[in-house]
């Protein structure tokens, strides 16, 4: 199994085992199917920020409600509890710097259990996912050889 | 100029017939190549980061004559562990530039003018000349598709003359993709034995062995000291370019070899044999990783080919299929040749590594999926068009 989910890890438009990998989706072990897209080379221009979130507990409710809560902005592409100065991680994606930095200040910012919150502008994306984004190596091989 | 300066023995060898290919490949643009005897994939980046890194700290010296001893008790840990044979570090083992030389160096140590080596084809190209060059007579000896491509004991046996000195076994095979069984290689164990000749043993796909076990002959009772055991990471760990092999044999063959080798090489690459040292200790993942991988592949061409109604034989081991083209009416050089004008796919005519190769082509699959698929949809509107 492990073998199956490695390759289709790696691409997913890979024929045969249909079955086995049918099986896998009932189950819940393939999630779903996605697509990494390099926006810049399209010619979109997304900002994408890491935001450190520090969070103040309320009693009973944990972190759940408030990164649930998080979760739900479509803005936001990920949410991670992480060990560390801050709670929760997140990535923000939106069209511009002002966009991003807004959308924290008046929807993350302003929420009661959110302490302070730290806005890291990514600037270029080396690896996405185990995917990497810069040109790939390959070697020159002599097209015959023994 | 008329060539008068050239030995007479290097003008009785033919250029290797894979040039010729090589020549018109260069020509062309948006060709396929399934031409290409080596893995498609780069070195794997931990055992380049070796090979950086001990570069930054200036490792750019020579070696011992017999490689660095680390990477000897490697080998030597790593051979007994997998084959249960055990090889001296000090003077059983001798890495070389790559598992060419490491042959030239074998057939060197034991030629006398004039003796015969037993060579099953089709093979790989250098066993014949190497063999030439060492002053010696290469008899080769055809292998065939009813006989799963494997030499056979009696092959062997009715091969031999008062001047037969050695066996050339090069399983898994390039270009068939043939292994031998454990008893294909009992049988021949025996013929050897009893007439006393030594068994060069080129094993370096070894790891790429698909279908079955690989046996390694030197574990065979009696023969390690009979054997002269080829290997090296080019295959195993896509480390063609870095020249790392090794031999593995009795104390008195290895010396002999290590002899000519410090006089006319010196030593392998440092650089190559830190990559191998990383190779040894953590490489196994990746390795096992490309292993599978070309399996994929190699249940994907052999499969395409034969429903195109191209006999092909399954190979079990090394990253190559060997359809028959017979039932086509060309030769395999018309097929290779009209293939390549045609739908600019390049594979390598049969008989280039022998004469019982005629018929046949050698198609590798140590290409992207991608290809492979694009490459058999050619294959077939070329068959479709003859």
């Amino acid at each position: 199994m492990k073998e199956i989910l490695e390759i289709i890890e790696g691409n997913p438009k890979i024929e045969p085992v249909a079955s086995k990998i049918k099986e896998m989706e009932k189950a819940g072990i393939i999630r779903k199917y996605k697509t990494v897209i390099d926006w810049e080379k399209a010619g979109e221009e997304y900002v994408y920020a890491i935001i450190e979130v520090k969070v103040a507990l309320r009693s009973r409710t944990g972190y759940d409600a408030i990164a649930e809560r998080l979760a739900r902005f479509d803005e936001v592409r990920s949410v991670h509890l992480i060990s560390g100065d801050h709670d929760l991680s997140l990535t923000v994606r939106g069209s511009s710097m002002k966009e991003v930095a807004f959308f924290v200040a008046e929807k993350i910012a302003t929420l009661e259990q959110v302490q302070g919150t730290v806005t890291h502008f990514v600037l270029r994306t080396f690896k996405e996912d185990g995917d990497i984004l810069f040109e790939k190596e390959h070697s020159e091989r002599l097209l015959v050889s023994p | 100029m008329s060539g008068k300066y050239i030995s007479e023995l290097v003008k009785s060898v033919p250029p290797s017939g894979i040039r010729k290919f090589f020549d018109l490949v260069l020509e062309m643009e948006d060709v396929i190549s399934l031409g290409v005897g080596e893995p498609d994939f780069v070195t794997p980046w931990h055992i380049r980061e070796a090979c950086i890194y001990s570069l930054e700290k200036g490792s750019t010296s020579y070696t011992s004559n017999n490689g660095l001893l680390e990477l000897r008790e490697l080998l030597s840990k790593y051979i007994s562990s997998e084959y249960d044979t055990v090889y001296a570090p000090d003077n059983e083992l001798l890495v070389t530039t790559g598992v060419s030389e490491a042959a030239d160096l074998a057939f060197r140590a034991i030629i006398n003018p004039g003796d015969e080596v037993i060579i099953p084809e089709p093979c790989y190209v250098s066993y014949i000349p190497a063999v030439v060059f060492a002053c010696g007579k290469p008899v080769p000896v055809p292998t065939y598709q009813e006989d799963d491509f494997r030499v056979t004991s009696e092959q062997i046996e009715e091969s031999i003359t008062a001047k037969t000195k050695a066996v050339v076994l090069s399983y898994p095979n390039n270009p068939t993709g043939a292994i031998m069984g454990r008893k294909d290689l009992e049988d021949i164990a025996d013929v050897v034995n009893e007439h006393d000749l030594m068994v060069i043993s080129d094993e370096v796909y070894d790891r790429l062995t698909y279908n079955g076990t690989h046996t390694c002959f030197a574990s065979l009772p009696g023969m390690r000291d009979r054997t002269i055991l080829l290997n090296g990471f080019s295959k195993s760990h896509a480390m063609t370019g870095l020249r790392v092999g090794y031999a593995a044999g009795s104390d008195e063959i290895i010396g002999a070899m290590t002899k000519i080798h410090q006089y006319t090489m010196l030593c392998a690459p440092i650089t190559a044999q830190i990559g191998a040292i990383e190779a040894l200790k953590n490489g196994d993942g990746e390795m096992k990783k490309m292993v599978r991988e070309y399996d994929r592949r190699r249940r994907l061409v052999v499969g395409g080919l034969n429903k195109m109604g191209l006999d092909c034989f399954e190979p079990k081991g090394a990253f190559y299929a060997f359809p028959s083209i017979k039932s086509t009416g060309l030769t395999s050089d018309e097929f290779a040749s009209r293939l390549l004008k045609e739908q600019k796919v390049a594979v390598v005519p049969g008989e280039v590594f022998g004469e019982c190769g005629a018929g046949y082509l050698r198609c590798s699959y140590a290409t992207s999926r991608e290809e492979l698929i694009e490459a058999l949809a050619r294959i077939e509107t070329f068959i479709d068009s003859i």
